[in-house]
């Protein structure tokens, strides 16, 4: 249950390369391109494929993001060209957060249901000797600062906030009854949401802090005895926050990184997107530094979401700050451990004193 | 006894030539872990500069929170007597002594400054809070 949140926890932006410098073995381009168009052959039942462009986007410890054009001439003699993105295991070391079967089912299931993701292509089998899946290429921006400050977005800027809200609303109302996803983290025990949620967490900070924090005691104190009485139980995101959206100069184009997803109180991923640092410096706009919470808020509820409980959100609001604060505590063990020697990794342990700073204050408003 | 440069001398030389060489010429991956080393020094020439003082407040606020104890002489001895007294408070917290009364706000008074005194280490731009809505 702890590792579950380790290590796909990091702004895209700023922490994209923190685990390039593993060891982990892996395929290389030329090792996995005729792989990929065996696959691709036999999912489309294409007369050719050519798999272009392919190239590393990212190496993580947890999976491996591809990104790649395959060009399918069809039996019929149609030819087209998909963009499209690998996400696979990788070859050794820890297992991923979610199994990539579980997230391809989740992607499938909200695109079905209209929610802005990548369409899911192809599940894999065993032809590359690990899980992986393919999905559609959105381009577009996820890095804050650019999405901030690059002109050709200041028109998208105006309605980001109302944007994230409206398409966050669609998450929540998927009826995942109606859907296969055995293994959705979920409650366990009869517990609510926020308790399963804070128990979760107090387990991971039992195991992960090196030294006391008295700001998380405080807050882990202050989250019991707030506990929510009523709190729905639907599919949250569970990673919704800046660096996880693509976004194009006409706004919100994408949603990404399923991995996180689990069953809880919608108010939780409302709570997330205005942790302080997804602000990424525009703290004036605590809506992931876009926008205002009010206006957040009232798209979200006026496009389906549910009623948006100001004690509630506050609520998550702090959990959430705690919750990246324990995060930063786990980000730096591979280094505290000795296991990855970046500098970036080492940094992150001191930044758990941010949220400790935005705690404080929260627990007092 | 070393000679000069002071250690202090020394990181100001090394930042210097991250700032003003090193990371201005690297691109990428590269120039953002440049930034991040950069970074942590300065954390690191904030620490050594206001570390006995940060330490020994911090104790005299223990002392008016626990038993009162003799401050131990050397750093390290300060440092772990530190730590475990802040376990202390810690379970005195779990147990529910500081969830209200006047207990409870010399506590926050006490974390407040503790944090406080992290920040001014590692992130002094973050003590700015913005009253956002």
């Amino acid at each position: 249950m702890i590792t579950r949140h380790i290590f796909r926890f990091v702004p895209r932006s700023v922490f994209v390369f923190c685990f390039m410098t593993s060891t982990t073995k892996q395929l290389n381009a030329e090792q996995l391109s005729p792989l990929l168009v065996d696959f691709i052959t036999r999912s489309t039942h294409a007369q050719q494929v050519q798999v272009i462009n392919l190239h590393l986007l990212t190496g993580g410890a947890s999976r491996q993001t591809w990104s790649f054009d395959a060009r399918v001439q069809h039996e019929n003699g149609r030819n087209e060209t998909l963009p499209l993105i690998l996400r696979s295991d990788p070859h050794e070391g820890p297992q991923s957060v979610m199994d990539r079967t579980l997230e391809f089912h989740i992607l499938e299931a909200v695109y079905a249901e209209g929610v802005l993701v990548p369409k899911p292509y192809f599940l894999g089998d065993d032809s590359l000797g690990v899980p992986f899946f393919i999905m559609e290429r959105i381009e577009g921006e996820t890095i804050p600062r650019r999405l901030f400050r690059d002109p050709s977005f200041s028109q998208a800027r105006q309605s980001m906030a109302q944007q994230l809200g409206t398409r966050l609303a669609r998450i929540h109302r998927v009826p995942i009854e109606n859907y296969h996803l055995s293994g959705l983290p979920a409650p366990q025990n009869g517990r609510s949401p926020a308790e399963e949620e804070i128990v979760r967490f107090e387990e991971m900070y039992a195991t992960m802090a090196r030294e006391p924090h008295l700001a998380f005691e405080l807050a882990f104190r202050w989250l019991r005895q707030h506990m929510p009485a009523k709190q729905e139980q639907v599919l949250v995101h569970g990673d919704y926050r800046m660096g996880n959206v693509i976004f194009g100069p006409e706004g919100v184009r994408s949603i990404l990184d399923w991995e996180l997803a689990h069953l809880g109180d919608p108010l939780e991923d409302l709570g997330w997107m205005c942790v302080r640092s997804w602000r990424f410096g525009n703290d004036e706009l605590p809506v992931g530094g876009v926008g205002k919470r009010e206006d957040f808020w009232r798209a979200y509820e006026e496009a389906g979401g549910y009623p948006v409980d100001l004690t509630r959100v506050h609520f998550w609001e702090i959990f959430g700050n705690l919750r990246w604060g324990i995060l930063c505590l786990t980000l730096t063990q591979p280094f505290l451990d000795g296991q990855n020697s970046s500098v970036e990794l080492a940094a992150i342990g001191r930044r758990t004193v941010e949220t400790e700073w935005e705690l404080l204050h929260l627990m007092e408003e | 006894m070393q000679d000069r440069p002071t250690v202090m001398e020394y990181l100001q030389a090394v930042t210097h030539f991250l700032d003003e060489e090193a990371v201005p010429n690297l691109t990428g991956s590269r120039q953002f872990y440049g930034r991040v080393a950069d970074n942590v020094l300065r954390a690191v020439m904030r620490e050594i500069e206001h570390e006995e003082e940060y330490l020994f407040a911090e104790w005299e606020r223990l002392n008016q929170l626990l038993p009162a104890m003799e401050r131990p002489a050397s750093q390290s001895a300060l440092r772990a007597a530190i730590q475990q007294r802040t376990q202390e408070l810690c379970q005195r917290i779990r147990r529910g002594d500081a969830d209200t009364g006047s207990y409870r706000e010399q506590v926050l008074v006490h974390v407040r400054e503790s944090v406080r005194e992290k920040l001014l280490v590692n992130n002094p731009q973050w003590l700015k809070r913005p009253v956002s809505s």
